[in-house]
């Protein structure tokens, strides 16, 4: 068979991979609680996620009950209003997107797909993910503290979040910055195993160009990671200072309601940009897995080769070097100088280009293919489909002048619900019926994942689309209520009712795929160890539930990319990394 | 398939949806067509984008959906096809950028002959400031920021001539180009009138500043874009586009620094004769009576009396036909013949003395401690009042009283007169009221509270 440009080591270097020592636990306890297993801290990752992951749902739905029926319950006050908004916010961005895909995916999928027998620094991993549990319950504990959680919006704006009067400063906002500080601390440590694993142990044979993208993902996101949290940890440290002790790095002088602050000469503009500085590589750091994890989706659920892959892996690199010098595109109303205007709008639309690419090549990759519509299939063509949507709505926010009137408006919400919250968790969603066997052994089943699909995929799209034109209509965000506003018509108070149900409806259909979850452990159809019959290292475990240590005795030895499906001329219609190639011997 | 047919019915229907939609930008009333054209090209271009990707993707869902005969393609990549993609969509992305630079330095470039005024923002209050005839703001400092100078001015000779405006409604000329200048006095905010496109951030501790010309005559709503704590839903104002003439006219009557530091304090001695007729009803030491249906005067800030006169005399209040009570008052405010006899009159109320009230009504005042939550964050958590959010003291007030007034501003009864800008607030924030055990409730609340009143 002829060799390919994108594949040119065609034979695995000898290579000099120590063999791990694991501590291997005997009891309960240190297998599955202390365990330093990384498929095991996965588990743990992705269960406390969800588990927060589901108060935030709570949340939007209380705060869609009362946008979409003004109080018609007396359940939501306006201080519980912005407090609601800020928890969901803040909990579905990091508590639960970065937390589940880098931690969960990513402790999960790296050693597996790299051909590691584990993460480079086990017991740091296992720190990391205690870690995050305690940035979760200090987060949670700030809805029981007097006066409850923060209500100053998840980017923590000052002067706003530390001023009287702003639900929870009695408490809640203090409580809300330790857990983000132990929540980056954690982070770092799980960062930093992610990193170097990708990068000094991979199997023999496992070149750079031929990781899986998903790992490609999953490690780019991590570096910026690395690079971004810092910037948040420093604002977030200086804002507990503010708070108390009376510097003033963000606090003006200023008066609220009628009484004279103590602060003076602080700026709350230097806290923006700090916080976008971590909050647009934020964005790709949830991006980028999903990005990954998708483009493996299409490519073993269409049996065929994912289009483009080295223009893919690039358009990762460039995307992730970009989106540190596009942060102010958030700023653009906010009162800087207004010329760094003409800076952030030509970076910000410059990355369009390489995501642009992604996409096309996603869409490259069905064509010509032989496409199954499993379950994984289908969450990732509704992601396809959300991104696109998602990821144009953003052309409109990054220039500039097309910013200014639709900025604070529901576009906003729109647009980032769309590209973010949607698209990210279709994905996540694909993957999890994709990998479900791999973890359990067992299939999840196919007709409840359908309905979660189509309930979760149009449900969404009732929801968020028509946000976008509510925000041409000028329709502000973050208002508990709309009173007789002027410019905003009753059609509106109406969609706004029709989005609260498809809501309700949604969230419901997640109950289903908990039930899923649930019921398939225990009754799902028996998987086999490659069901999907996928090319890449995981599916080549000797046992399923892969054990501690991953493979069996011999670490398996890589010969070609990830992705040689339908190759002219094979018996089969994928080919395992772990094939040699036709007159090579196995090594 | 389904999801392939999904995919194109939610395509066209997304278009569908765009031009049947009722929701379109706000009618132009600004120089700012420019930005509404940069929005059209966005759409357009992003539509077609939209609609040829997703109906490709359909496509090659149908065409190549599974077949036990088929096998994929063997097509890792292909050099030309990704180059072309590539350009082309630099091509697509330069076309959206560079109409949007050039907008965007137009409003980076302030018009050289553009007036200019100040718009200070503090929670959940809008008010502003002309530079007077010498075309100049005086300097302000924050910590000067105090009742009697809610500007913060330092007193120097350019801001002697500025013209302040208290209330939340603002008159701007038609056609001529204005600078909005904009600072806070706590928080940030965003002066926002849709129907203009360009708004700015207000952040404390700095002067932030956008520029527009006004094309429309007409009113428009002022809505705060930046989040700014419990009301900021209810953060309102309004702007009036006038004709040049009406505009001159209106600024003239608009007091200056001076003027309103010159201004004579209300004088009680006056003011007690004019109380004469006010006593019938509501007492003669204006303690209230219920029988007449009269409330509690003594107690409360001259600001608010004031206020509140001026709202009776000019029929801002006491005219809406459900109003009954509201209607008695009118023609006794009317009698007040000027400004100075409300200033005396509210001086006089000053004297009174402070007693407290029985409470009248049953309500669950745990439950509405609660409730009170939202009220307190402008009344003060004691019910005092706060001058700078504008509230008046509930606290030793009738509660038969303040249960109407509160009845009356959830249905819009009171506070609905476009000239009652402030009443205007109090109707969205009594909508979390939800009923009248609601009302009672909360009522029964600030019966057990201790806020005496600043003065």
């Amino acid at each position: 068979m002829a060799e390919r440009g994108h594949d040119s080591a065609s034979y695995a270097a000898a290579s000099d991979i120590e063999e791990m020592e694991l501590v291997h636990p005997k009891t309960f306890i240190g297998k599955y609680i202390w365990s330093q297993d990384a498929k095991v801290i996965a588990i743990q990752y992705a269960i406390t996620a969800t588990a927060i992951g589901l108060v935030a749902l709570v949340l939007s739905i209380l705060i869609r009950l009362q946008l979409g029926f003004p109080n018609a319950f007396s359940l939501v006050d306006p201080s519980n209003y912005l407090q609601y908004v800020t928890m969901h916010g803040m909990i579905m961005v990091v508590y639960l997107l970065t937390a589940l895909l880098l931690g969960g995916f990513g402790n999960y999928l790296i050693p597996l797909m790299c051909g590691a027998r584990d993460m480079v620094f086990p017991y740091l991993n296992m720190l990391s993910y205690w870690f995050y549990l305690a940035s979760v319950l200090i987060l949670v504990a700030s809805f029981f503290v007097p006066g409850g959680p923060s209500g100053g919006g998840w980017t923590l704006y000052p002067p706003q979040v530390i001023s009287q009067g702003t639900p929870g400063v009695d408490g809640g906002i203090l409580l809300m910055l330790v857990s983000l500080s132990v929540f980056i601390i954690g982070f770092t440590m799980g960062g930093l195993n992610y990193v170097v694993t990708v990068l000094q142990a991979r199997t023999r044979g496992m070149t750079l160009m031929r990781l899986p993208l998903t790992v490609w993902g999953i490690f780019m996101a991590t570096v910026m990671a690395l690079l971004a949290f810092p910037a948040l940890l420093v604002a977030v440290l200086m804002t507990i200072c503010d708070l108390l002790l009376g510097t003033s790095f963000f606090m003006p002088e200023m008066q609220t309601l009628g009484e004279q602050s103590s602060h003076e000469g602080g700026s709350p503009l230097l806290f923006q940009h700090l916080f976008w500085f971590f909050g647009h590589p934020e964005v790709y750091i949830v991006a980028l897995p999903a990005f990954g994890i998708v483009s493996d989706l299409l490519a073993t659920h269409a049996r065929k080769n994912i289009f483009g892959y080295r223009m893919m892996v690039w358009a990762i690199i460039i995307i992730g070097v970009l989106s540190f010098i596009v942060w102010a595109h958030h700023m653009f109303v906010s009162g800087m100088n207004p010329y760094f205007g003409f800076l952030f709008a030509t970076t910000t639309l410059i990355i369009a280009v390489p995501t642009a690419i992604k996409v096309y090549n996603w869409v490259l990759t069905l064509w010509r293919g032989n496409i199954h519509l499993s379950v994984p299939m289908l969450f990732a063509i509704g992601f396809l489909f959300t991104f696109v949507n998602g990821g144009l709505s953003g052309l409109f926010l990054g220039n500039v002048t097309v910013d200014v009137p639709l900025s604070d408006t529901y576009f906003v919400v729109g647009h980032f619900h769309m590209v973010m919250a949607v698209a990210p968790i279709l994905v996540i969603f694909g993957a999890i019926y994709h990998w479900y066997p791999k973890v359990t052994g067992r299939m999840l089943d196919d007709r409840l994942g359908k309905v979660h699909f189509w309930v979760t995929f149009l449900g969404t799209y009732v929801i968020y689309f028509p946000m976008h034109f509510m925000g041409f209509a000028g329709v502000p965000r973050r208002y508990y209520a709309y009173g007789e506003t002027a410019f905003i018509p009753d059609s509106v108070v109406t969609m706004n009712s029709v989005i609260t149900v498809a809501a309700i409806i949604v969230s419901l259909a997640q109950v289903l795929f908990l039930f899923n979850l649930a019921w398939s452990y225990f009754r799902g159809r028996e998987s086999g160890p490659n069901p999907w019959q996928a090319t890449t290292l995981e599916w080549q475990t000797e046992h399923t539930p892969p054990r501690h240590g991953n493979f069996g005795d011999e670490l398996p030895v890589v010969h070609r990319w990830a992705y040689d499906y339908s190759v002219p001329g094979a018996e089969r219609d994928f080919i395992p990394q772990t094939v040699p190639h036709e007159g090579e011997e196995r090594r | 398939m389904a999801i392939a047919i999904a995919v194109i019915v939610l395509a066209l229907g997304s278009v569908l949806f765009f031009f049947l939609s009722p929701w379109k930008l706000t009618p132009l009333a600004s120089n700012w067509g420019t930005i509404d054209d940069t929005i059209h090209v966005t759409i357009w271009v992003t539509g077609a984008v939209f609609v040829a990707v997703n109906l490709f993707l359909a496509f090659a869902i149908i065409r190549y959906r599974y077949h036990k005969q088929r096998r994929s393609h063997y097509d890792p990549e292909n050099k030309r096809l990704e180059a072309w993609l590539a350009g082309l969509t630099t091509i697509g992305i330069a076309a959206l950028l560079a109409p949007g630079l050039l907008v965007w330095g137009a409003f980076v470039s302030v018009p050289e002959d553009a007036h200019e005024v100040e718009v200070v923002g503090q929670q959940w209050h809008w008010s502003y400031r002309f530079p007077g005839e010498d075309g100049r703001f005086g300097a302000v400092q924050t910590r000067l920021i105090g009742p009697d100078n809610p500007f913060g001015l330092v007193g120097d000779a350019a801001g002697r001539d500025d013209v302040l405006i208290q209330s939340p409604r603002l008159v701007l000329p038609v056609d001529r180009p204005v600078k909005m200048v904009l600072r806070s006095k706590d928080v940030l905010h965003n002066f926002q009138v849709a129907n203009f496109r360009a708004k700015m951030d207000m952040v404390p501790g700095q002067v932030t500043y956008f520029w527009l010309t006004p094309t429309e005559t007409g009113e428009f709503e002022v809505s705060c874009a930046e989040l700014c704590g419990i009301a900021h839903f209810a953060m309102r104002g309004r702007v009036d586009v006038v004709e040049p003439a009406a505009f001159d006219d209106w600024l003239a009557e608009q007091p200056t620094h001076a003027e309103l530091a010159a201004r004579e304090p209300g004088d009680p001695e006056a003011g007690e004769a004019h109380f004469a007729s006010c006593a019938a009803c509501h007492g003669s030491e204006g303690q209230g009576n219920p029988d007449q249906n009269a409330p509690r005067l003594a107690g409360l800030e001259p600001w608010y009396l004031e206020r509140q006169l001026e709202l009776f005399r000019a029929g801002a209040r006491g005219t809406h036909e459900d109003d009954t009570f509201g209607q008695q008052m009118r023609p006794f405010a009317t009698q007040l013949p000027d400004r100075q006899a409300i200033a005396d009159l509210a001086a006089y109320l000053q004297t009174l003395p402070d007693e407290p009230v029985e409470a009248s009504l049953s309500g669950d005042a745990k439950r509405g401690a609660r409730l009170y939550r939202t009220c307190g964050s402008c009344h003060g958590a004691e019910g005092q009042g706060i001058r700078a959010t504008n509230a008046p003291r509930l606290a030793g007030m009738h509660d038969w009283y303040l249960a109407r007034q509160l009845r009356h501003f959830r249905e819009g009864i009171r506070g609905r007169h476009p000239q009652d800008l402030y009443g205007h607030q109090m109707v969205d924030m009594a909508q979390v009221l939800v009923d009248d055990r609601a009302v009672d409730d909360v009522v029964a609340h600030i019966n057990t509270l201790a806020g005496s009143g600043e003065e």
